[in-house]
């Protein structure tokens, strides 16, 4: 008895075991565009925890003796009308920008993820109503929406997360609910009922579980949506307010005045955004060929 | 097709009460905005002739019968009907969103085909990377530096500043001036339109290429041109046109940002101004607008695709 115990388990640790750089190699030859994306979303985040190590100077406070450098050994990305310089303020907008987007994508994946399940669990009168909402939301554009939102609550970075969360919430939870509507018909949730577990336990327990993949997809998505979002926000004046640094924010002013004084203004704080976004998208989509190879659409 | 006024009257209660719900009105925008000492008994004067001192459920029931008497009431801030601030605007927003959807459909329809009949290859890789960079661009960052671009190389090449006119004019009347302002907006927003509407394509047609009858077709010695153009593109489209669909109706309302980047009188231009001067009556009409039009897209695209795919009938 015990020499079978010992072949088994010897048998067991015979399984090369994948190091981690291994299974890293293979992501790179698998998903090349979704390792990109990753590590342009790594630098980000790096980016902002080391925001003070990477820079010397101050991204809010102005310098009437630097206005408008151009691009130079000293200001790399060069300076903006107040003196500031544009690559620090690039790289501190990375924090607003990370932060606004990684707020709103969780609470609104997570909520709408919630909500879709119980939709999709209850069924009934509770589906019908909640799906009518869902219609309504959805008719309005997302900018739109967002706007209507950030005009009721004004302009500050906590109510442009708000703003933003709110239309990604019937999103995600019309995705979540078309999942987890396969997988109450599945024998094992009625046998949890059968058991006399409550509905708070089998919705969290047994039914979030497994529609994790839609969920992780939208996550992902969702945080390039907001990061774009908060920057078209912050560009009309409706989002993040001066002296905070943010991308959109650094786009205000008329393409004019930057062509005749200072195109290199606008040009970098543009280019962040999109590298960003990108990154996130690029990710999405190598961990949705990767989780869920059925929801290739878009 | 009766579902929709639940959706409508959803989304007119939403808009009405989340409008409400902002501390202050137009009156208090345009007589305390000015800065000087305003009496309080004005702002309530200027209140009650616009109506906003009735009950919230008499407004509202206003608001909503109007579309029955079809009076949808007066711009808070100009005084004009909603409806004459909408048209003189609705051809310059409309013909936008129409030249962006034949940028988009241009650019993206070929692109989407090429990357999925060549999947995995450097081409695919190429035209992948643009796509999701055209979604992940701003469209008004975009035009930011289309402008910046015609400035600087106009100045460069024929030594003066050009810049898109400003004013519309219609193309029936002066063609080449109408393509010259709205060509650029149509290219910044067709890109990222482009983009969504070439990642469907890719995938659609992706889907199609697995199918049966594509390797029968295969099998029995087609020319593979004829099997991509006849066999799998045409039925790989239902989807690409679903998102042609959702894109086409919210751009309407959706070029807000473009419209500001490039000066243009537009729908988008008048939302964000309305918005900025709480102007309820006007921005709630404008959101219906592109409610509306949304709705009705879908209901559009619904009897398409029942039209093109004779599998798909509604009971």
């Amino acid at each position: 008895m015990a020499s079978v115990n010992t072949t088994t388990l010897s048998a067991v640790e015979d399984i090369p075991r994948k190091h981690w750089f291994v299974s890293f190699g293979q992501l790179c030859r698998q998903q090349p565009l979704g390792a990109a994306g990753g590590l342009i979303v790594l630098v980000m985040l790096l980016a902002t925890v080391f925001a003070n190590v990477l820079s010397p100077y101050d991204p809010e406070a102005a310098s009437f003796e630097h206005m408008l450098v151009p691009p130079s050994a000293d200001f790399w990305f060069g300076t903006d009308a107040f003196g500031r310089d544009i690559l620090t303020r690039i790289i501190y907008g990375a924090r607003t920008a990370l932060f606004v987007g990684f707020t709103a994508a969780f609470v609104g994946a997570t909520a709408g993820l919630v909500l879709g399940v119980a939709s999709a669990y209850y069924g009934g009168l509770f589906d019908l109503i909640f799906q009518r909402v869902v219609d309504v939301v959805m008719a309005f554009p997302l900018i739109v929406l967002a706007l209507a939102i950030v005009a009721t609550l004004g302009a500050s970075t906590v109510n442009v997360i708000i703003a933003i969360t709110i239309p990604f919430i019937p999103q995600c939870a019309r995705v979540v609910r078309s999942s987890a509507l396969a997988i109450r018909e599945i024998p094992y949730v009625d046998a949890a009922r059968a058991l006399g577990f409550g509905h708070a336990r089998i919705i969290l327990r047994h039914m979030v579980p497994n529609v994790m993949a839609p969920y992780l997809i939208m996550l992902t998505t969702f945080v390039g949506h907001a990061i774009l979002l908060e920057a078209s926000l912050s560009y009309l004046g409706l989002g993040v307010q001066e002296p905070t640094p943010a991308w959109g924010l650094m786009l205000q002013g008329g393409a004019e005045e930057f062509a005749e004084s200072a195109p290199w203004v606008p040009i970098f704080p543009g280019l962040a955004i999109t590298l960003a976004v990108f990154g996130f998208n690029l990710f999405g989509d190598a961990l949705r060929d990767i989780l869920d190879p059925r929801l290739r659409s878009r | 097709m009766l579902l929709m006024i639940p959706t409508l009257f959803g989304a007119a209660l939403l808009v009405f009460f989340l409008l409400r719900a902002i501390p202050g009105d137009v009156c208090e925008v345009r007589l305390a905005g000015t800065g000087l000492y305003v009496d309080e008994a004005e702002i309530e004067l200027c209140r009650e002739k616009l109506g906003l001192t009735k009950p919230l459920f008499v407004q509202f029931y206003n608001f909503v019968s109007g579309y029955f008497t079809w009076d949808l009431g007066e711009s808070m801030w100009t005084g004009k009907d909603v409806t004459y601030e909408i048209a003189i605007r609705f051809k310059l927003s409309v013909q936008l969103a129409i030249m962006a959807t034949l940028v988009a459909v241009i650019l993206a329809i070929p692109l989407g085909a090429i990357s999925a009949i060549k999947q995995d290859t450097w081409v695919d890789y190429t035209v992948r990377t643009f796509s999701i960079a055209g979604i992940a661009m701003p469209s008004f960052w975009l035009g930011i530096i289309i402008i910046l671009g015609l400035l600087i190389g106009s100045q460069k090449f024929f030594g003066d500043p050009w810049m898109p006119p400003i004013y519309y004019v219609s193309p029936f009347e002066d063609f080449w001036g109408n393509m010259s302002q709205l060509i650029w907006p149509a290219v910044a927003t067709g890109y990222r339109y482009s983009a969504v509407v070439a990642r469907m394509t890719r995938s659609a047609l992706l889907e199609v290429l697995r199918e049966d009858y594509i390797r029968t077709a295969r099998a029995k010695g087609m020319v593979e041109k004829i099997i991509i153009n006849r066999h799998a593109l045409k039925n790989s489209m239902l989807p690409v046109l679903t998102i042609i669909g959702i894109e086409f109706a919210f751009l309407i309302g959706g070029l807000v940002v473009t419209e500001q980047v490039f000066n243009l009188n537009g729908l988008g231009r008048l939302f964000v101004e309305s918005v900025g001067a709480q102007d309820f009556n006007l921005t709630q009409q404008l959101v219906m607008l592109v409610v509306v039009a949304a709705v009705l897209t879908n209901l559009v695209v619904d009897l398409v695709y029942a039209w093109l795919d004779p599998r798909i009938r509604y009971g």
